[in-house]
């Protein structure tokens, strides 16, 4: 014992910026608060714990502020931790999407008499996952990071707990996703087996270096994409996500679609970028099937759908091949990897906007409805200007109509794919535009049910829309715009770099 | 030292628990064969650690025995909550939603 004792190399700590993991302490402390403040003062906690929760995601944008505004990039352990452009622009937007989503929670969570504080802690821990994955450049980091940002949200999404629906969305969502992380710890794995390090920076150049991608390795990258893909929700990875969305809380839905869609494309970028980088050959045709197939699917299937919720879920099908497309192009120069990069993050930032917007409206028309059926929207119009004129833009936007935000993000796409100048690109390219116009007709049919059709049983009541939500309509909705007519806004947010080989 | 034999039986093992999630439709069975795909995953790390006589993987393994305690958690908690609700943890019978 005492001769193995021997051997121990004394531990020292390796040298941490505090500055750099500021905003994850930060956001940590407030978690942690919230759970005291829960086991203190028990119920009479109940009405701090949301604006609580709103405020710690606030005041995790301080550190991320003078993160930007240093400018420098951070690297912590050896290159598993990296704070660059590209992290601090994720970290904002997971922190103000999930502020919107505890603006969405106030009421839907307080008046349902669901468990408040727990759900506030688990959507903190969440957004702590997706904090650290979009600094994580290392397997296990990004590992433990998704199951930190999944693990909460397979709660959130059985928050209901006598409904069946609500079960039956938490354990799907649950069987799929340890089943895709699963798999992906296995592509993992060989990975390590393959370059011997777990450090994305390392394993890029020992993949590049192969003449031809050795089994292991495009094995390697199936599997690890796969895992991702569920994450997203492409094709064929996606089918749980309609049932899910339909039976989630509408809350956790818009957090499941727009926050953990965007943790799921920011692991995804960072494994493209630095890890896979150099095996553009196997990648690329995988991003290509996965972006055409999502695409292709998604608005076919939302073409039949009679649900306003699985109506989003197929949307955020097809909007995950559109993000995927430059990533099958990016292998290609670095210019046009430049071009994906600004691509993704354009189209993920405005997407978080205009989605979030669109659960929010229909969230304040369900107080009135009880329903998300979409034949339940007709004649809104009549009664609620203001939520049929907001619902128009974010539709219009998701469609990719010019003065708004969602133009940008499709014309992002488009000019990433056109810039690789290849056949596949254009060839892309031109899916994308079809799927356009499909995706144009169903939110055009959405829009003539509630401004042209008759209000069912001739209820025109006005619908009371409490303050939490209309914070949350008019933040979406300023950005929407914002993005759409003041184009210097887009490039700000685009003109972003990632630390590592490849972007 | 003879990394291939481990290599093999952590690629059966992964066949295994893939073939279980997709035909077992019990919860209980669904996650055991999800346990043995992770087993096959520390099985590699570990072959591989020892192998390239590298210490991060034995650490990796560590990590997945941790956070996949955790996960297991809260699948038997979805479980029993299904449990509760139904009488039964068919997964055939679970179609309240139009898949």
């Amino acid at each position: 014992m005492s001769a193995l004792l021997a051997q121990v190399v004394p531990f020292e700590r390796p040298p941490i910026d505090w500055h750099a993991v500021a905003p994850e302490l930060v956001l940590l402390g407030f978690g942690a608060l919230l759970t005291t403040i829960d086991v203190v003062l028990l119920e009479r906690g109940r009405k701090f714990t949301a604006p609580l929760a709103g405020v710690a995601l606030l005041a995790t944008m301080i550190p991320i502020i003078t993160l930007a505004v240093d400018g420098a990039d951070r690297t912590l352990f050896n290159g598993a931790y990296v704070v660059d452009n590209f992290a601090l622009i994720m970290k904002a937007v997971f922190l103000l999407s999930g502020y919107v989503v505890v603006l969405l929670s106030t009421n839907y969570i307080a008046e349902g008499d669901y468990w408040e504080n727990e759900y506030y802690g688990m959507l903190i821990s969440s957004i702590l996952g997706m904090v650290v994955m979009a600094s994580a450049r290392d397997l296990i980091t990004i590992f433990v990071a998704l199951e930190l940002l999944s693990i909460p949200a397979y709660l959130m999404a059985t928050w209901r707990k006598r409904d069946l629906k609500s079960n039956e969305a938490g354990l799907k969502y649950y069987l799929m996703g340890v089943f895709a992380s699963a798999v992906m710890l296995y592509g993992m794995s060989l990975l390590y087996g393959e370059s011997g390090t777990t450090i994305l920076a390392d394993i890029g150049p020992v993949l590049g270096a192969q003449a031809d991608s050795s089994t292991i390795t495009s094995l390697a990258i199936v599997f690890v994409v796969a895992g991702f893909a569920f994450k997203v929700s492409a094709v064929p990875f996606h089918t749980w996500a309609p049932d899910t969305y339909e039976g989630a809380p509408t809350p956790v839905t818009a957090f499941l679609a727009v926050a953990s869609k965007a943790a799921g494309f920011v692991a995804l970028v960072q494994l493209i970028f630095v890890g896979f980088w150099g095996r553009g050959d196997v990648y690329e045709p995988l991003m290509w099937v996965l972006a055409a197939a999502s695409m292709t699917v998604g608005n076919l299937i939302a073409l039949r759908q009679t649900n306003m919720v699985r109506l989003m879920a197929y949307s955020g099908i097809a909007s995950a091949g559109y993000i995927m497309a430059p990533l099958a192009v990016a292998g290609v120069s670095a210019d046009v990897a430049d071009e994906a990069l600004r691509a993704v993050v354009t189209y993920l930032v405005i997407y978080a906007a205009m989605n979030l917007g669109v659960f929010a409206v229909i969230m304040a028309v369900a107080r009135k409805t009880r329903s998300a059926e979409i034949t339940s929207y007709a004649g809104l119009f009549g009664y609620a200007p203001g939520l049929t004129i907001a619902m128009t833009v974010f539709l219009m936007s998701l469609a990719g109509i010019p003065p708004l935000g969602g133009w940008w993000a499709k014309f992002a796409v488009f000019k990433a794919l056109a810039s690789a100048n290849t056949a596949w690109g254009w060839a892309l390219a031109v899916v994308a535009a079809v799927n356009s116009v499909i995706a144009l007709y169903y939110y055009l049919s959405v829009l003539r049910t509630m401004w042209a059709d008759e209000a069912p049983d001739g209820d025109v009541a006005p619908i009371r829309v409490p303050a939490a939500l209309v914070t949350a309509l008019a933040l979406t909705g300023i950005a929407t715009l914002a993005f759409g007519v003041y184009p210097p806004l887009v490039n700000d947010v685009a003109d972003v770099s990632l630390l590592g080989v490849g972007g | 030292m003879m990394l291939n034999q481990f290599l093999l039986l952590a690629a059966a093992l992964f066949c295994i628990g893939v073939y279980g999630v997709l035909t077992r439709r019990n919860g209980v069975l669904v996650l055991m064969s999800v346990e043995l795909i992770l087993n096959a995953v520390n099985i590699n790390l570990v072959a591989f650690g020892a192998f390239r006589d590298n210490v991060m993987g034995d650490v990796f393994a560590v990590f997945v025995i941790a956070v996949a305690a955790a996960e297991v958690g809260v699948g038997l908690a979805l479980v029993l909550l299904m449990y509760r609700n139904r009488r039964s943890i068919d997964f055939t019978e679970v179609d309240a939603l139009k898949g």
